[in-house]
């Protein structure tokens, strides 16, 4: 079956999950539920949702096999799960055609979406363009400065976007404006959650938009090298595309699902987005899941190098199955994705985005324990090209004098929209 | 942790006094609608401006003609309240507010001198009452004299520790409906309550709006006929012609963000003027 597993539903996974959100919105989640319960039963949605990821994002996507990159992770064979290759950049574009689908069903006008990196952000204001529906993005506004290109892709496809200046001025405080938003606009609205966190159906369908991930690549490993990888892994922010590929092999006891968390300076520095290592479990966005606060229950400032990963909660299903043992989580910290990153350039000319470097970070990591004997498949959930101004600046790649005349460029404040011709 | 293990109040309030029993909201609730009358439920988040003023700020607010005090616990992501409440929890919070300051908040209002003194109920988003232990809070709101919470992102559903543990304490909760509530909601939820039901006025956030819902005098009287009490009216009321309006047809009217606005820009004279405007308001409603 194209959506869910039985008993994956949700609204619970565990003692995680649920809704916590105001009675304005409950209506809006039950509406949101049944259409996607009558959808997924729907031949002619999976019928359209189908043809729309093979003409227009590309599915399948191809698994790479990396061996000079291998070469530093124990010899162990590595292969890559290419959703870089998507349309958009990234695997956000499966959630998102098949939610602006949904949108479309309910007969609502309007998307909103929250994003950190952009490439959510990027992902629904093209669904948007490409479905005739008004777009507005939110975002953090420290995010809209280190991720300025993404700012513009936006704009350049329709979407508003609004620089959020509250709280941390970061994702988390996005998904807070866009809750805001939606509550006073679910008539006409509805609110594209960018990955598996949220309340109850978000989870467990915006997983399912996933899933096609990790089916892909259990059968393209098994034609590739004639049994299952030993280890998957995939980098967790929120936790959207490691759920994606980690779902097909749930009933794999012998395949080892590695989520790899961004510690940014390192968990113990307290500045890092490692949830699941870090955290505890609160409430956060609308459900029950392991969450970075303190002693009062006030969420933490998480901090990564990755702007995709700078969040302080995770999917609720990732931290059930933390909790009961099927997936494990490690955090890694930003200067071993970077080293990961670099390396990928310099091994086999992919540029991944940095979000995806954690996820290789932990292949070189499990594939010098697993040995020459092991197979390593990785989510190569994004490309790079947002993340070359990071890398350029973290690696010193360009002259002092180029920053200079770069933020010179740059507006000092939140990036403003302006009515430039035609747009 | 007791509140009796609290260090001293620096608000100025008698901390040494017992506590009032039976301080319910819903008893004021009542003693309005006996006066004819509906009630004025006033909001501000503990330690705005600071802990201390916030204290002085109701109590004063309580003599000019609040009936209900709805003390606001900052949460770091409030997502139902507009900007004004945001940058007051922000201010709260950086003013290093913990949950135990609330409580002292809680207990120095609860123990108020007459004409100064109003039933407290604390409004928490979920998220810091779980840290703390939900049978903890119940525990110590009550001992501190709280007469019970008020829960903006707790729907009954996801609320079984909450009812049990504000059952064990006497405490009152009370739940929101919305213009979206459905009749079996609106029931379900009217059920759950315990002294009052929170009628949103809109579909958004807080935040004083130059008109009150249409939605809300509908609302007020789905959720009576669904089985609800009394029933108070909140998000978007800051005039006293609004507060007029509403008091017409509901139990109790909230105000939050202009109180919080008035309190920053024209301190506790201000506050008390608008106070005063909103009381004059809810007393000429029925006229």
């Amino acid at each position: 079956m194209l959506f869910e597993r039985v008993g994956d539903r949700g609204p619970y996974f565990g003692e995680f999950g649920g809704r916590f959100v105001p009675e304005a919105l409950i209506a809006a989640l039950d509406e949101l539920d049944e259409e996607y319960s009558r959808a997924a039963a729907d031949p002619a949605f999976a019928a359209e949702l189908d043809r729309l990821q093979r003409e227009y994002t590309g599915r399948p996507s191809i698994l790479t096999e990396v061996p000079r990159f291998a070469e530093h992770a124990g010899g162990a064979r590595v292969l890559l799960k290419r959703e870089d290759l998507n349309h958009t950049g990234s695997h956000k574009i499966n959630n998102v055609l098949g939610q602006a689908l949904l949108t479309v069903r309910m007969g609502k006008k309007r998307v909103i979406a929250e994003t950190g990196a952009g490439q959510h952000g990027v992902a629904t204001a093209t669904a948007a363009a490409l479905m005739g529906l008004e777009c507005t993005v939110y975002m953090g506004e420290v995010d809209t400065r280190r991720q300025a290109l993404n700012v513009a892709r936006m704009r350049l496809l329709g979407a508003e976007v609004v620089p959020v200046s509250t709280g941390t001025a970061t994702l988390k405080d996005a998904l807070n404006e866009a809750f805001r938003d939606w509550v006073a606009h679910v008539d006409d609205t509805h609110y594209v959650l960018g990955t598996v966190a949220g309340p109850h159906p978000f989870p467990a369908m915006v997983r399912d938009f996933h899933r096609t991930i990790g089916v892909e690549a259990r059968a393209q490993v098994l034609e590739r090298v004639g049994r299952l990888p030993d280890l998957v892994a995939a980098c967790v922010g929120g936790g959207s595309n490691a759920i994606g590929i980690f779902h097909a092999f749930l009933d794999d006891p012998q395949v080892q699902l590695l989520g790899l968390e961004a510690a940014g300076d390192g968990v113990e520095t307290g500045r890092h987005a490692a949830s699941i290592t870090g955290g505890v479990s609160g409430v956060l966005h609308g459900a029950r899941s392991m969450i970075l606060q303190d002693e009062d229950g006030q969420t933490l400032d998480s901090h990564s190098i990755s702007a995709g990963l700078d969040y302080p909660g995770v999917g609720p299903e990732h931290a059930h199955l933390a909790s009961i043992g099927r997936a494990r989580y490690e955090p890694v910290t930003d200067d071993e994705a970077m080293e990961a990153f670099r390396l990928l350039c310099r091994t086999e000319g992919i540029i991944p985005a940095i979000e995806s470097a954690h996820a290789l970070a932990g292949a070189l990591r499990a594939g010098r324990e697993l040995g020459p004997e092991g197979v390593v498949l990785v989510n190569l959930s994004g490309r790079g090209d947002k993340d070359v101004d990071t890398a350029a600046r973290y690696f010193g790649l360009v002259s002092d004098a180029d920053l200079v005349a770069s933020e010179a460029e740059r507006v000092s404040g939140p990036v403003e929209q302006t009515e430039a011709n035609g747009w | 942790m007791s509140t009796t293990d609290l260090p001293a109040a620096s608000a100025g309030a008698d901390t040494t006094a017992p506590v009032p029993a039976g301080l319910s909201s819903a008893s004021a609730l009542d003693a309005a609608r006996a006066a004819g009358r509906s009630a004025l439920v006033g909001y501000l988040p503990a330690g705005f401006p600071d802990r201390a003023g916030c204290v002085d700020a109701l109590r004063a607010s309580v003599a000019a003609g609040l009936d209900v005090i709805e003390l606001g616990l900052p949460y770091s992501d409030p997502v139902m309240d507009g900007p004004v409440i945001q940058a007051a929890a922000e201010t709260a919070l950086r003013g290093g507010t913990r949950i135990r300051h609330v409580l002292e908040s809680v207990e120095q209002l609860a123990s108020a001198p007459d004409g100064e003194r109003a039933p407290v109920l604390v409004m928490s988003y979920w998220a810091p009452v779980l840290r703390y232990g939900v049978a903890a809070f119940a525990r110590d709101l009550a001992s501190a004299g709280g007469a019970g919470l008020i829960t903006p992102d707790l729907v009954p559903d996801e609320a079984g520790d909450w009812i049990a543990a504000s059952d064990e304490h006497g405490l009152e909760r009370v739940f929101l409906v919305a213009p979206s509530s459905t009749p079996a909601r609106l029931a379900s939820t009217a059920a759950a309550c315990r002294g009052w039901t929170y009628a949103a006025s809109t579909m958004g956030v807080t935040g004083a709006r130059t008109s009150v819902g249409s939605a809300a005098e509908g609302l007020v009287a789905a959720a009576r006929g669904a089985g609800a009490e009394r029933v108070c009216v909140g998000l978007g009321v800051s005039t006293g012609e609004q507060a007029a309006e509403v008091g017409a047809y509901a139990d109790g009217v909230i105000v939050g963000s202009a109180l919080v606005r008035a309190l920053s820009d024209d301190g506790v004279a201000g506050l008390e003027r608008v106070v005063r405007d909103l009381a004059a308001g809810v007393a000429g409603a029925r006229g």
